[in-house]
């Protein structure tokens, strides 16, 4: 049995949330990086230019690379052998999040009840949060802050299994050409294929918090990966919408086990600002 | 590039061209969904809203909180789609120009081209960058709305593209965008 203080889990949480606000994650730096040397067209690259700019001024002034900056989603992996103390491991991580949005001007967005009053709870809480048992005794924790306008762009689908892998594809060209301008591109796409209705889209939103620079360790989704991919590019979104070639900077699958009947496909849509960090405690 | 001085009279709004690289100076007001809300709110219940809609531009923006000794947060534009439902009305009004990212609405078009109006686009997840071309923000409205309320923005040299000129023209139009990736 290993012990450990909930402060901790609450002081690298707090951590996290200040720094994925200002800083890229570098696989998605060197994308951009490509990408704008990958653009031909004079608003396209300096829309790039823009974005590369963003990011330096973002992380040397300690300016949020985005104002939104986020409904932050919190994944607990909890070894089996972990007895956390020092009160509620999840009041904790929502401490973390509240004092991190409080001390470094990050935004408050998310309102308390989400159609009668809408009233905004001033810290950026709560945080979702999902907690899973694993053998062990040791704790992994993701965080991820995720902005709405790519997430209101993003799609479910209960497929048949007849639509199969042709549908697969179908489905999520459809979420990114759907999302286009509105959802910050180059977009990120995280997919989720099979499990349940709410577990295909568990899948997508974890999908997103894999380095784009990893494909798939099946060959067969990793293929998939490069098809959307390159069929997404060829969609001439670009960056800012503007038809440059750079739509996506990364699509990423995870997949589950489902059920005779079914083929769910959840396309969770991320905004180049894909903002995720995991820790180990 | 063009430099833009708002508010601009009509020659210079029916000068611009979707598609067009400006930069933009003067005043624009921030405004998004709670506050479009409570303004069409004052409107119908007859009352004033908090500024002076008539030549006025609307940036579509809720920044993060300003730091000590900093003017604004990052503040870079948000989806303009979701204030499509309020739009037309204050076109209507004498609104000239709006600030945002994404697709409008056929509503929100033809009330551009009814009041020789411009949507501009600013680049999306660029608030740090942008920040730096905002050199003023005083309160105006609905402030209990943090990041939603309304704000006064001087702003110099604000990088944007024209989206959607006055005859209708919109940059995202792309006849190969509808039939590419299938």
């Amino acid at each position: 049995m290993r012990e450990i203080n909930v402060k901790e889990a609450e002081a690298r949480i707090y951590e996290a949330c200040a720094r994925i606000a200002h800083v890229y994650a570098p696989d998605i730096l060197a994308a951009l990086k490509k990408g704008c040397a990958n653009e031909e067209e004079e608003r396209s690259v300096t829309a790039m230019r823009m974005l590369l700019e963003n990011a330096e001024i973002a992380e040397s002034r300690q300016i949020p690379i985005c104002q939104d900056t986020g409904l932050v989603t919190v994944y607990v992996h909890a070894g089996q052998e972990v007895h956390f103390t020092g009160g509620s491991l999840k009041e904790a991580i929502q401490n973390g999040v509240r004092r991190a949005y409080k001390d470094y001007y990050l935004r408050a967005s998310v309102v308390d009840d989400p159609l009668f009053e809408r009233i905004n709870t001033k810290d950026n809480t709560p945080a979702v949060i999902y907690c899973d048992l694993v053998e062990g005794e040791d704790v992994v924790i993701e965080v991820t802050a995720k902005g709405f306008g790519s997430e209101n762009m993003s799609a479910l689908a209960m497929l048949k299994p007849a639509q199969g892998i042709e549908g697969v594809k179908e489905f999520v060209l459809d979420t990114i050409r759907k999302a286009g301008p509105n959802a910050c591109p180059p977009m990120i796409v995280g997919v989720g294929i099979g499990g349940t209705f709410d577990y295909s889209a568990v899948l997508a939103k974890r999908a997103l918090l894999r380095s784009i620079e990893e494909r798939n360790p099946d060959a067969r989704y990793a293929a998939l990966e490069e098809e959307l991919i390159e069929k997404a590019n060829a969609l001439r979104i670009g960056p800012m919408g503007l038809h440059g070639k750079t739509t996506v900077l990364g699509i990423q699958i995870e997949t589950a086990p489902t059920h005779i009947a079914g083929l769910p496909v959840a396309v969770n849509i991320c905004c180049h600002a894909c903002r995720h960090e995991r820790m180990v405690l | 590039m063009k430099r833009i001085q708002l508010p601009m009279d009509k020659e210079t709004r029916d000068a611009l061209a979707a598609g067009e690289s400006v930069l933009l100076s003067g005043t624009v007001y921030t405004a998004r969904d709670a506050a479009h809300k409570r303004m069409i709110a004052l409107l119908d219940e007859g009352k004033e809203l908090p500024m002076d809609i008539q030549d006025a531009c609307i940036y579509y923006v809720g920044p993060t909180p300003a730091k000590p000794g900093e003017v604004i947060g990052s503040a870079g534009p948000t989806t303009a789609s979701r204030m499509d439902a309020y739009t037309p009305r204050l076109l209507d009004l004498g609104m000239q120009a709006m600030i945002g990212k994404g697709r409008r609405s056929e509503a929100v078009k033809e009330a551009i081209v009814r009041n020789h109006a411009v949507y501009f686009i600013a680049c999306g997840g660029a608030g740090a960058l942008i920040a730096s071309s905002i050199h003023s923000a005083e309160p105006v409205a609905f402030e209990d709305l943090l990041a939603e309320a309304i704000v006064r923005l001087e702003v110099k040299d604000f990088p944007c593209f024209v989206g959607i000129d006055t005859k209708g023209n919109d940059i995202y139009d792309d006849p190969d965008q509808c039939v590419s990736g299938r």
